[in-house]
């Protein structure tokens, strides 16, 4: 009883030791389109493993050539990112695709398929048996707070909200350890948009993930962010912590704080 | 004598006629589906490719059809039988609306949807036959239907180089000035094609994604 407790502590302080530093790392990273226009400049960044780091900045920023540079979607031009220690060039990229949730705002659910078989596509191309696949489904419906009934219908047939969760549903299926999302709430009203960000929330307080989050959205940045990475044509400007972004001096950071607060102010002032 | 006897009177015949125009025209769409779908998803692919292969099979569909058959009569195993020479010509024509519509399908598909198969670590393979073919089977398909509705009308033709089919009572008809004969090869023709056009179309709309 005492040994195999032993046991597990040695494992788990191997397992750390074994995946020091961080979880995705940029290392002077650049990317040009093929005209040769610039598009990101030389980024260095790290993720903690179990953070929710925000990509923050206007569009046209590279905070998406950003997050699909993680999954190579794209290839940098020059510098290196490494995803758990290992170099992402020199993986099989199927694999390392498999082993990344990606979540995207037009969701992409695939129109032909129910929502289970959205859902267990992958684990059904890693040939896991059926009845796994559908208890994992079951699971991971119940899990993003939808009805288990929902798995038969087709994507048409749900509600935004509905379809996006789904969408979060589907890239968590195979137990990824990272999960890129590109604005997952972005096309949602903002009722909706809340009770996804606050179960989200909850989710990850659950499965730690390791998740670099793109938004343009400032609350949506503060709600969710452990930290919060500015972004504005191609660089990167800061990486702060939410208290330390409402506080900071740095004058876009701030110019994002004005425009946050401008709506209220506005009305406000207004009534006065 | 009206129409009907006449059909009645030589129904062995007509029935052989059209027979053979099926033969034609079911083995050179098939050929052409052969060719022109691998083209299609290629083209839909290889963007560079694009442009030339649609501009081939636009040229080949602006050749005059009697002029192709007379073009490809001295090819030298092909002009041995005229059916040969025949499947030929009517596959050649067949292949744009095949190709323009696989690619068009393919191209079609959300790219949205390609994008969140690609990001969760499908490969293209899996990407092509479980995601882009299934959505763009419906546009597949409709160009299949357009493919036979010509080759059932162009098949008429082919009885001039004397590859048979229904053509044949058509230009017999037109020789004796005959317009029982002339009706005897088109309205089954017609019949064909119309029939084509119901039944593919008719498995085109169950296939449709919502």
């Amino acid at each position: 009883m005492q040994r195999s407790a032993l046991n597990l502590i040695c494992l788990a302080t191997m397992e750390r030791d074994a995946t020091n530093g961080p979880a995705i790392e940029f290392r002077d990273v650049t990317y040009d389109l093929p005209n040769g226009q610039r598009v990101l400049a030389s980024l260095n960044l790290g993720v903690q493993r179990g953070e929710i780091l925000v990509l923050l900045g206007r569009s046209g920023s590279g905070k998406t050539t950003t997050l699909k540079l993680i999954n190579r979607l794209l290839s940098p031009t020059s510098g290196e990112i490494r995803v758990e220690g290992k170099a992402a060039s020199a993986e099989d990229v199927v694999r390392l695709r498999r082993r990344i949730g990606y979540v995207i705002q037009e969701i992409g659910l695939f129109p032909h398929y129910t929502v289970e078989r959205n859902i267990g596509l992958v684990p059904s191309i890693e040939g896991w048996p059926q009845e796994k696949i559908h208890t994992r489904a079951t699971e991971l419906l119940q899990m993003v707070g939808l009805d288990a009934q929902l798995a038969l219908r087709y994507p048409h047939q749900l509600s935004g909200g509905q379809r996006q969760r789904v969408g979060v549903a589907r890239a968590l299926a195979a137990d990824p350890q990272i999960l890129l999302m590109d604005e997952p709430f972005g096309a949602l009203d903002p009722l909706t948009r809340d009770e996804l960000q606050r179960e989200f929330l909850s989710l990850q307080r659950r499965l730690h993930k390791t998740v670099v989050f793109v938004t343009h959205d400032l609350n949506e940045a503060l709600r969710l962010g452990s930290r919060i990475a500015l972004m504005e044509a191609g660089t990167l400007v800061t990486v702060l912590s939410p208290a330390d972004f409402l506080r900071s001096n740095n004058p876009l950071a701030a110019a994002y704080v004005r425009a946050f607060g401008s709506g209220l102010d506005s009305a406000a002032n207004r009534g006065a | 004598m009206n129409f009907f006897h006449f059909i009645a009177q030589n129904r062995g015949q007509v029935l052989e006629l059209t027979l053979e125009h099926l033969w034609l025209v079911g083995v050179s769409t098939l050929l052409a589906v052969l060719v022109g779908i691998p083209l299609g998803i290629l083209i839909a692919h290889w963007p560079l490719l694009n442009k030339p292969v649609l501009a081939t099979a636009n040229v080949i569909q602006t050749i005059p059809s009697l002029a192709l058959f007379g073009f490809l009569l001295p090819v030298p195993w092909l002009g041995d039988r005229a059916e040969r020479l025949a499947i030929l010509a009517l596959t050649l024509y067949a292949l744009l609306p095949l190709i323009r519509n696989t690619y068009t399908g393919i191209r079609g598909v959300d790219p949205a949807v390609v994008e969140a198969g690609r990001g969760m670590g499908l490969t293209d393979l899996q990407l092509l036959l479980k995601v882009e073919l299934p959505l763009a089977l419906s546009v597949i398909l409709s160009g299949v239907r357009v493919a036979v509705v010509i080759s059932v009308g162009l098949a008429t033709i082919a009885a001039a180089i004397g590859a048979g089919g229904l053509g044949e009572l058509i230009f017999r008809g037109l020789a004796m000035v005959n317009n029982q004969l002339i009706l005897a090869g088109a309205i089954p023709a017609a019949g064909l094609a119309l029939l084509a056009d119901f039944g593919l179309g008719w498995v085109e709309k169950r296939l449709r994604p919502q």
